[in-house]
Formats: C-alpha cells, structure tokens, sequence
C-alpha cells in the first residue's frame, strides 16, 4: 500500500466511474482506463485499483499486474513539485547518481516516492536533450544543469515557500 | 491432416497441432516446464525449443503450429545447448536448497537440470531471499524458489479466482497478491490448484506434521485418524504406484505403523451427510426452504460462495462436511463412549485438500479437528517412519467407523455425492427400482446437468467441478435461464481426487495421462465392489441415529452436524 493516506474526492471517483463507463465496451481497456485514472489521481492507489478491478468485474491481481508492468504508471502519489534526475549516459558519467543521492539526502526520501506533506516527489528520467548541461535535473518545468551536490539544498529551498 | 517429420519419424497430426502435441504422437519427448495440459500454454519458459525448417530460430514446440513437409529436430547440440543454458539462468536466481526442499526428489527443474547437466552456478547464484508467506492456513509461497513460470497463476485464473499474479517486469518480476498482502488477507478460497501446478518448491502446504508426530508422542494424548474417500485412490502415486490403485488397506497398515493411532473411514460421514442432507432437502421442498440447494461439503466451493456469491448463502446446505461431521462425532460421541475426556483425542483427518486446513479454523464448526494433514503429508509421515509401504499386507479400518457404503467413498469423485444423494432420494421417494448406478452424473466433465424421475416426482439435478464452471452454473440460475432441484459444486477441477493436497505429478506424466478419470475409477470400482452400496443402508450410520442422534436434521444433528455461513469481502 502507499505511504501516503488516499484521500481521493467524491469527485475524483465520479470522473473514474464515468471514464470506466466509457472505455468498458472496448477490447483491451484496462490500459486507457489506468492511464486516464491516473491523469485524475496523479498516480494508481490500490483504492483507485480496487474500483477499477470490481467496475470491470476482473481480478484485482490483474489490474495490479498491468500498473506495476509499464514504468509509465505510478503507485505512489506524485508531489507538488516533481524532481526528475536525468540519468542518461551523460549525466551519469558526470555524477548524476550523487546528485540524486543528494536530492534523495535532502528531503528524506527515495527515488519513486512522496515526501509525506505532498510537496515533492521525486523520479529519474533518461535524457531531458540538455547533455551539455550534464548533469541535469528538472523540477516541474524548470531546467538545472552543471549541477553539484552542493547547489542542491538552495534550489529546493525555492519551492518550499508557495 | 498435416504430414511432418520430427527427427526422422513421419506422423501425421490435425491442422492447428503444435508440435508438442505431434511429438507426442511420435513418442518423441520434448521437456517442458511453463506448460501445462489445461492451464497454460504461453512458451515462455524455454525448454521446449526445437529446431524446424522454415523457422528463423528455435521455436516453442508447446505454442508452434505444425505445418506440411515441416522437419522437426528436437535433440541437436543446438537445441540441447540452448535447454541447458535456460535451465543455468533459471537456476541462477532459484534459492537451491534442494536436499531439505519439499519437492526434493519430485522437483521438475531439479529433473531436468540433471538431463541437461547444467550447472548450478554457471551464472553465479544472484538470488536475495525473499519473504516467506505462510500467514495463509493452507499454502505457504516461497519466492526464492519461484521460477516465473506462471502456471500457479494460470491455475487461480482458471479458477475465476486471480488472487495471485505477477508484479513489475523483468528482473523485478515476482509473483504474489497485489499490494504484496499475504496470501490469507486476499480472496484465496484454499483450493491449492496453485500448489498441485508449481514444479517446484515454491508452494507447499502449511504442514501439520510435527503437530501430529508431537500427539502421537504424548502419553496423555489418544490419536486418532481418519481418512478422507479420495485419499485411498491416490496415496499409492506418492510410493511409485501406478495412478488409480486403491491401497486403503496398505494405507490403514501404514498408519497404524505410526504409532498407537487408531484409524477410521470417513466415508462414514460421507453417509452421514447424504441422510441430512436428503433430509434437508426434503424439508426444503415440502416447507419452501430456498432452492436448489447447493452440496457444502467442499470448503473451497464454500468460501468462494462466501466471497462472490453472499446471496446465494441460503441455499447451502447447512450439512457440516464430512471432515467436521466426523470432528464432531469424535469429540462427543466416540469420547462419551469410551471415558475419553475430549481434550485428550487428538483427532487427525487425512484429506486431499487444502481447504480443509483453513476449514478446521473456522470457529462455528466447533474446532472438533486438531490437524487436518494432506495426503501428501501423511505420505511423507510414512516415509519418514520407514515404512515399507508397498510390501505391507492390508488392514480393515477400526470399529466402530470402519465400515461405510460405496455411495460414501464416489464422494470423491466429482458427481460422487450427487449419486450417493440420488441413491438415497430414490429410496426416500418410494421409487420401486432402486436404482443405483446414474451414468449421466459420472465423468470427469465440468458441467453436467440431469433430470430423473424418481418416485414418480421430477428431480433436476447440476453438477460443477472447478470453480469457473460453479460460476457458470450460478449465473445461469441467477439469470433464471435454469432451474435445479440440487446442484453440486467441487472447488477443483474432477472433484477430490484432483484436489491441492493430492500428490504431486509431473507435467509429462500429467500432460500425457487423464489423471482425474484414472483416479476417479479407482472410486468406483470400489463402490462397485461394495457390499453396501447406499448411505441409509450404512449400519454404523443407523446405529449413531438409533443411538445418539434420534434421527436426521434432530435438534442434536442440528447442533453437531449443521453450521452457518458468513458473507466475506472481495478485496
């Protein structure tokens, strides 16, 4: 289960029940189905997991199956401001793997998971295109390149105020 | 029909044959290991490649179709390299601690990495141990040993069950309950299909053996066994016998070698049920009791009711299975009769099954059974005893419940308890011929459906084995499309002697034998050889009701024979 309490709206429930409905019919849905819940959700909780499985009448195991499958799906909530740190070839023969452990160091938590006030989360990616920047890390749609561990605690300083 | 040649042999096979199946006929063995007869065909695993003219590469043999003039090798240094060099990576990440493992010695990676010669560690050994789940009463999964083959999720989704599937991808795959909750937290109905489907050691039975060895040890314990019907037809397998011999007396001879065990037949209160049971339909019909009524021996069958079927909980029979009922009887009348204070008869039922480990938990049925051991348990109690199995003479069943009708022991058949019902219903509504043989509820088949006319009245009757066919029949009476007097529902796939807790059989030997009819007739030519064929006519059976209990569904029957049943969440 995640970290991190559901607390889903009614009316996050009602845009999935109603995006179920519509995919339902077709051949192969539970993929369009996971993709546009998580749009709603920001990420695939077993609650919304649980709904998805007992609407379409098929085993949770395999609605569990298909969201762990496909890396574009995430089981934990995504935070406010979302780190990616680029670990493509170039940023990580520039130590990009510190940078992460840094980012990782500084909010107290894994790659992949949610800080527990919702505020960051953090992921890796393969490339942003920036490798001259090497290593790069974005949050949100900011771009950070050059980087050292020790920039790190100042640019996210920058997100903590809004 | 194609023509095709597999190493050299011409054979000839139906448009749309894979070239397993053609093999077969030509008597040409091709190793398998994701493959199973009836769960799963997927050729994920390997081993089965074969070289073929017109393939680019190595082909699955288990999933690619024959086709005209195909040349097939299955045994060149190519094909043997590449099996050899699967199996090493497969074995790369297996936790092998094979000397103490459960399928030591009946282990199918085990089998073939000693025909392939494949080193242990030719990859190195690249396994983290993972958690064992044993929170379950009835399977206990060990993922270091899993292998991805899958076929114990095919057999939970062939069961309409899906309470296990796989988790990431790649290296990272596992398999296990979503949200990696154990086992015992997720709507598993125990039926072990998951169980009898692994090659390997990766799901056993949550084992009762040391229990049992720690009462037959204890000077102030009485122990006794009892033996579920199927358990006669199968125990033989786990000595190297051929499938389908009945050895119920080498197998009474066996336990009594154990220790100072008294051994009694469960078929007992397989009559026992068939007389409440009629009775409770009788009492349902007349007083508009809710219909058909559904047979409740089976726990696996029960739980899944319970879990995806709440509304039809009122037409259960509320019969106890023949487990609890022979519990029950033991703690009170056999204790009664015999000075024996109940808490020190430690009562042990032999059973085919897995569910009726998590069926002896269940607090309304009065915790009367103290372990309940599979018959792969108590063939590994008999070999741990070093006893002769084979070469034993026989021995009878003790009294007082030795004795019991061949209507008792088809029990473990599926359609067994419907003829065993039938038998009786025929006496019970006056019907002149007394029949006793009803061919159309025989047979391995998954959904049969018959009307007799017994007595003058119209008996309609369903029979389901393997849970997707018990949804069938549900469906087709929720949806009012029929309508049954009495439908009976086996959770595994062939009734009993296919159930979890039966002896392990190889894929080869399962993929090329019908195991559930050879077993099957083991059951009836017992019954046919019985001198007693019907339940009502099972003296010990009329001794407890002229006795103990009065007569069938009495308020004492009631309060030992009957329980409730309880709705329970899917997720």
């Amino acid at each position: 289960m995640s970290q991190n309490s559901f607390n889903g709206t009614g009316e996050q429930e009602k845009a999935l029940r109603e995006i179920i409905a519509k995919h339902r019919s077709e051949r192969g849905c539970l993929m369009p189905i996971l993709h546009e819940a998580q749009g709603i959700y920001g990420y695939l909780p077993a609650e919304v997991q649980t709904i998805i499985a007992e609407e379409l009448n098929i085993p949770l195991s395999e609605v569990y199956g298909v969201a762990t499958f496909y890396t574009q799906f995430s089981l934990q909530p995504k935070g406010k401001h979302r780190i990616s740190v680029c670990l493509g070839t170039a940023c990580y023969v520039k130590g990009s793997d510190k940078i992460l452990a840094a980012v990782e160091r500084e909010l107290r938590i894994s790659c992949g998971e949610c800080t527990p006030d919702g505020r960051f989360s953090i992921d890796s990616c393969r490339c942003v295109g920036a490798c001259g920047l090497a290593p790069v890390m974005m949050i949100d749609e900011d771009v950070y390149g050059r980087l050292t561990e020790k920039d790190i605690p100042e640019i996210l300083e920058k997100y903590m105020q809004d | 029909m194609v023509n095709l040649k597999i190493n050299g042999i011409a054979v000839s096979v139906p448009e749309g044959s894979t070239i397993l199946q053609a093999a077969k006929l030509a008597n040409i063995r091709i190793p398998t290991l994701c493959y199973l007869k009836e769960i799963q065909c997927i050729g994920s695993c390997r081993m089965c490649l074969v070289e073929a003219t017109g393939a680019r590469g190595l082909v699955a043999a288990c999933v690619y179709p024959v086709s005209e003039g195909m040349e097939v090798r299955t045994n060149t240094p190519r094909v043997r390299k590449s099996r050899k060099t699967s199996l090493e990576l497969i074995l790369s990440t297996h936790k092998k601690k094979c000397l103490s493992c459960v399928r030591s010695m009946n282990c199918e990676l085990q089998k073939l990495a000693l025909e392939y010669n494949a080193e242990e560690d030719k990859f190195g050994t690249d396994h983290d141990i993972k958690p064992i789940d044993d929170l379950s009463p009835s399977v206990v999964r060990d993922n270091s040993k899993c292998i991805m083959c899958t076929r114990c999720v095919a057999a939970c989704e062939k069961q309409t069950i899906g309470a296990i599937g796989s988790k990431n991808r790649g290296y990272a795959k596992t398999i296990g309950s979503p949200f990696d909750v154990s086992l015992a937290h997720t709507p598993c109905v125990n039926c072990g299909q998951c169980v009898v489907a692994c090659p390997v050691g990766a799901l056993y039975e949550k084992s009762s053996v040391a229990d049992v060895w720690g009462a037959i040890v204890d000077p102030s314990k009485k122990v006794v066994f009892f033996t579920a019907p199927s358990v006669r037809a199968t125990l033989g397998e786990a000595f190297g016998l051929p499938v389908g011999t009945n050895v119920e007396g080498k197998m009474v001879t066996a336990i009594k070698q154990l220790g100072d065990i008294s051994c009694f037949n469960m078929d007992t209160t397989a009559d026992l049920t068939i007389m409440e049971e009629a009775n409770e339909l009788l009492s349902r019909l007349k007083n508009g009791g809710a219909t058909p009524m559904f047979t409740s021996c089976c726990p696996g069958w029960i739980k899944f009711c319970e879990h995806y079927y709440p509304e039809f909980l009122p037409n259960l029979s509320t019969c106890k299975s023949p487990q609890e009922m022979f519990s029950a009887l033991l703690k009170t009348y056999y204790c009664k009769k015999n000075g024996i204070d109940p808490k020190d008869l430690y009562v042990v039922s032999v059973i085919p099954c897995t569910a009726k480990k998590f069926e002896i938990t269940r607090e309304e049925l009065g915790n009367y059974t103290d372990s309940a051991i599979t018959t792969r348990e108590l063939a590994k109690m008999i070999k741990e005893a070093g006893v002769d199995f084979v070469n034993l003479a026989d021995s009878p069943y003790d009294d007082p419940f030795g004795l019991a009708s061949g209507a008792g022991a088809i029990f473990g058949a599926t359609g067994g308890v419907m003829e065993a019902a039938l038998r009786t219903a025929a006496m019970a509504l006056g019907d002149a011929d007394e029949p006793i043989v009803f061919n159309e509820v025989r047979g391995t088949q998954g959904l049969k459906e018959a009307t007799f006319t017994l007595g003058g009245k119209t008996v309609s009757v369903a029979i389901a084995s393997g849970l997707a066919n018990a949804r069938k029949i549900i469906e087709s009476i929720k949806s009012g499309e029929k309508n049954y007097t009495f439908v009976e529902i086996m959770a595994c796939p062939g009734g009993c002697v296919n159930g979890g807790g039966q002896p392990y059989v190889h894929d080869e030997v399962r993929n090329s034998i019908d195991l559930k009819t050879l077993r099957a007739q083991a059951l009836y030519d017992y019954d046919s050889d019985s001198a007693v064929r019907c339940s009502h006519d099972n003296a010990t059976v009329t001794n407890l009701y002229n006795e103990f209990f009065g007569e069938p569904n009495s308020h004492k029957a009631h309060e030992l024979l009957h329980t409730s049943y309880v709705a329970r969440p899917k997720y």
